[in-house]
């Protein structure tokens, strides 16, 4: 019943039907998005080198202070701007074409914008490695750096920008020729969220490192830190919101991917991207929590997203997540009892585990704790700490980076239309890296709750005038070991991973199938199937699936009893840091 | 889309256009979620409002703009007018309890060293003459953010004895992992 992708032919000029999937494929949408999502993880690769470096360095690997700080100032760049904006303008790329059996728009212009941010990165790179942009990302007047290296980022954002505007051509084009019907499917609309966020974070991002460009060349006497940092965390937090509803998507695909699933309520999961879309940016004050310059209402009504709303969506999205999981697995009733579901999922599938590690790190250790950092008081206790730098590695690397490494497992072989290549280790790698990256965030949080600083050098204070031997004595040398250790593994891992992006690249077999017998994901499985045993809409109730009759009316028992606990856990972190904040010096 | 895919509950898809009507009912469970998730969105948010009733520790929101300048001669000022002492070419500094306190950061330290008595409320007045910088006391875990051209006044009541350190937490230049100060806390 291939009638849901087969758009008549005279509205799609030049488009090829995909042997694997069904979809219409634009061979110049194709190949924009594999060489965004290549050069993203290249400069992945380059940014995992470097992390080794800088976690390895406390362990004694011989570093100066001055390469030291290069080097974290271009692992920060490289991977949260570098990596995460290229792969994630090759799934805008991917969302808008592929999934909608519609041409690439522009596409000479999107190759325009793929040379202009690689120009970007290329000089932004340059400056920071040879000490002329010792800055960090965060870049804070009035330290200052070469123009060059403003000038980079600009024009990374600028093409950034460039390309969600691509996104939308995209987008209205395939409404306008009618290659789809209805709404838009739920991963592309989760990118559109995405998309929007991006707009404001990048036009934010673009006034902050604008001025600062502005002041290199002359143009500006200077800048007002207040008023920079306000502007900066428009893009600093706003991409960390681009990360996660991209990620979000990106769970919702890999459970098409790997189950064929989605979810319960879909209506209440789009509802949840709205919410991102209405009051995540708000959250950008928590970056500010604990500066001189704002009242305190301004502080809770923005830190708290009006209301905890972009929480709400978040919490929405932990329910119907595993909740589609468990749905899909006992709709093929492979399921007994509350959590029989889980047994009988399919671990070895590196986009299943991925999307489960990534899930739950998301959600028990990286939400939470952000949470916990936003509130306003408790934000005191953590500032600028380690804590800081375990949170945000819980999201953007145990979250967002390994659930893009997730669905590359898929993508790739459909991209470059190669078969996959180390089918062994790409089982392993999610379960090398999520372990690497757990040990390294939860050694980092302990590290900040112990007072360790992030962004310095040398932890003995060997050099300072006023001596400070509180780091290198005690519980910290311990933790920071298991920082590296944790780094150790991570980098494995990343390496892993890399490894079989590149060699199903360039070794890989070349077909028009690179069918890796989950492809439930475009329902061509269950179309070829048709009424088969398992693809039929059999429904829960009806079978002897082992639930009592007290959760037999639930959709997904299981899921529930999980989300309490969840709650549970996160209630008890909040009592345990008030408990915390109580035991500090009286302040105000 | 023909009308198959509407008839069909089977081959849906998040990577496919939903059906016509994706807003179904919610499930019980999910409903019950949903609120549970709410109540505790309600209860994150009023908790700032409750701890600034029931807590001793408040994040300071007194804060004013100044010239860099002034700010570091009324901090010589001070200085002069307390100094007890001089370590490592820091002065120490013991002002009267009640007295505004200053504390200057710059590339790559606080000043003065403070000797304060337990117990009492101080004003602390902090700013920078160069760089942000992070003022970060420690193990008592207090954090703050240093702007120049901004004074943030931190009330502060130390209420235990000892020395403790301050260290920087916001990357300042080359000099950053140098950057320390020094609180004493005496009866
Ligand atoms: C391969 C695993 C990784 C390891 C072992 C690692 C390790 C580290 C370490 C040790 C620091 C320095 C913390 C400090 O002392 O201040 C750091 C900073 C940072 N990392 Fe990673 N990292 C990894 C992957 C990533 C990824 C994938 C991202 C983003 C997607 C990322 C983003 C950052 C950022 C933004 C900083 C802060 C830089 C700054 O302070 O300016 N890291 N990382
Ligand atoms: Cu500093
Ligand atoms: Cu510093």
């Amino acid at each position: 019943m291939a009638t849901t992708v087969d758009p008549k032919p005279s509205e799609a000029p030049g488009l090829r039907k995909c042997a694997a999937t069904g979809f219409l494929v634009d061979e110049r949408g194709r190949q924009l998005a594999l060489a965004n999502a290549v050069a993203g993880v290249v400069l992945l690769a380059l940014g995992g080198a470097m992390a080794v470096v800088i976690a390895l360095q406390r362990q004694g690997l011989p570093v100066s202070d001055d390469w030291w700080y290069r080097l974290l100032a271009s692992h920060g760049a490289t991977m949260l701007l570098f990596w995460l904006l290229l792969f994630e303008v090759a799934a805008l790329y991917w969302g808008s074409t592929m999934l909608l059996n519609t041409r690439m728009r522009v596409p000479r212009l999107a190759w325009g914008v793929f040379g202009a941010m690689l120009l970007g990165v290329a000089l932004a790179q340059w400056a920071m490695l040879t000490g002329r942009a010792t800055v960090m990302f965060t870049a804070y007047p009035p330290l200052e750096a070469h123009s060059l290296y403003y000038l980079g980022v600009l024009l990374f954002a600028g093409g950034a920008l460039v390309a969600i505007g691509i996104f939308f051509a995209n987008l209205v084009g395939a409404k306008r020729d009618g290659s789809y019907v209805g709404s838009l499917p739920l991963v592309v609309y989760g990118f559109m969220a995405a998309a929007v966020i991006g707009v404001y974070s990048l036009v934010t991002g673009a006034v902050a490192y604008g001025l600062l460009f502005a002041q290199s060349v002359g143009l500006l006497d200077s800048v007002d830190p207040a008023t920079y940092r306000l502007f900066f965390w428009g893009i600093g937090h706003g991409a960390q919101q681009v990360n996660l509803a991209a990620m979000v998507a990106v769970w919702y695909a890999l459970i098409a991917f790997t189950l064929g699933g989605r979810p319960v309520n879909e209506g209440l999961s789009r509802f949840a991207f709205l919410l991102y879309i209405a009051f995540i940016h708000l959250g950008a004050v928590h970056h500010l929590l604990v500066d001189p310059g704002l009242g305190t209402s301004h502080r809770i009504m923005n830190t708290s997203y009006l209301l905890y709303l972009a929480v709400l969506a978040s919490l929405i999205h932990a329910f119907s997540i595993p909740a589609a999981i468990e749905v899909a697995q006992r709709e093929r009733n492979r399921s007994r009892g509350l959590f029989g579901w889980l047994l009988r999922a399919p671990w070895r599938e590196p986009g299943f585990s991925s999307l489960v590690l990534s899930l739950v790190w998301f959600g028990f250790i990286a939400g939470v704790t952000g949470v916990l950092m936003g509130t306003m008081q408790l934000n005191m206790l953590i500032h600028n700490t380690l804590f800081v730098v375990g949170h945000f590695h819980a999201t953007v690397v145990s979250g967002t980076t390994l659930a893009f490494m997730g669905i590359s497992y898929y993508l790739l072989p459909l991209l470059a239309g190669r078969r996959l290549v180390g089918a062994t280790m790409a089982r392993w790698q999610p379960y090398v890296f999520a372990g690497g990256v757990a040990l390294l965030t939860l050694a980092m949080l302990l590290a900040g709750r112990l007072g360790v600083p992030r962004r310095v050098a040398d932890l003995s204070y060997e050099n300072a005038p006023v001596a400070v031997d509180m780091f290198a004595t005690g519980q910290t040398p311990t933790v920071m070991v298991l920082v590296s250790v944790g780094a150790l593994f991570a980098v494995i891992g990343g390496i892993m991973f890399v490894w079989v992006m590149v060699a199903t690249l360039l070794k890989g077999e070349r077909t028009d199938r690179p069918d890796t017998a989950l492809l439930h994901a475009f329902g061509a499985q269950e179309r070829e199937r048709g009424a088969s045993e398992e693809g039929g809409a059999a429904m829960l109730t009806g079978h002897d699936n082992g639930l009592s009759a007290r959760w037999e009316r639930f959709e997904a028992p299981g899921t529930y009893l999980i989300v309490l606990v969840f709650l549970a856990w996160f209630v008890a972190m909040y009592l345990l840091a008030h408990f915390n904040l109580a035991q500090t010096w009286p302040v105000g | 889309m023909t009308d198959t895919q509407e008839h069909d509950p089977a081959p849906r898809s998040t990577l496919l256009p939903p059906p016509k009507r994706w807003w179904g009912g919610i499930g019980p469970d999910e409903r019950r979620w949903l609120s549970i998730a709410f109540v505790w969105c309600l209860i994150l948010f009023s908790g700032m409002y409750i701890w600034m009733g029931i807590g001793d520790q408040q994040t300071p929101i007194e804060s004013y703009r100044i010239d860099r300048d002034t700010f570091q001669a009324e901090a010589e000022e001070f200085m002069a007018a307390y100094a007890v002492g001089e370590e490592d070419g820091i002065p120490v500094v013991a002002p009267p309890p009640g007295e505004d306190v200053y504390l200057q950061a710059s590339q790559f330290q606080f000043r003065p060293i403070l000797e304060l008595q337990r117990g009492h409320t101080y004003r602390l007045l902090v700013s920078s003459t160069d760089v942000q910088h992070g003022l970060s006391l420690q193990p008592v875990n207090l954090n703050f953010q240093v702007l120049p051209g901004y004074l943030y006044v931190i009330r502060l009541t130390p209420d235990e004895l000892g020395e403790f350190s301050l260290v920087c937490n916001e990357y300042c230049g080359l000099g950053h992992h140098v950057m320390t100060g020094k609180i004493a806390v005496v009866d």
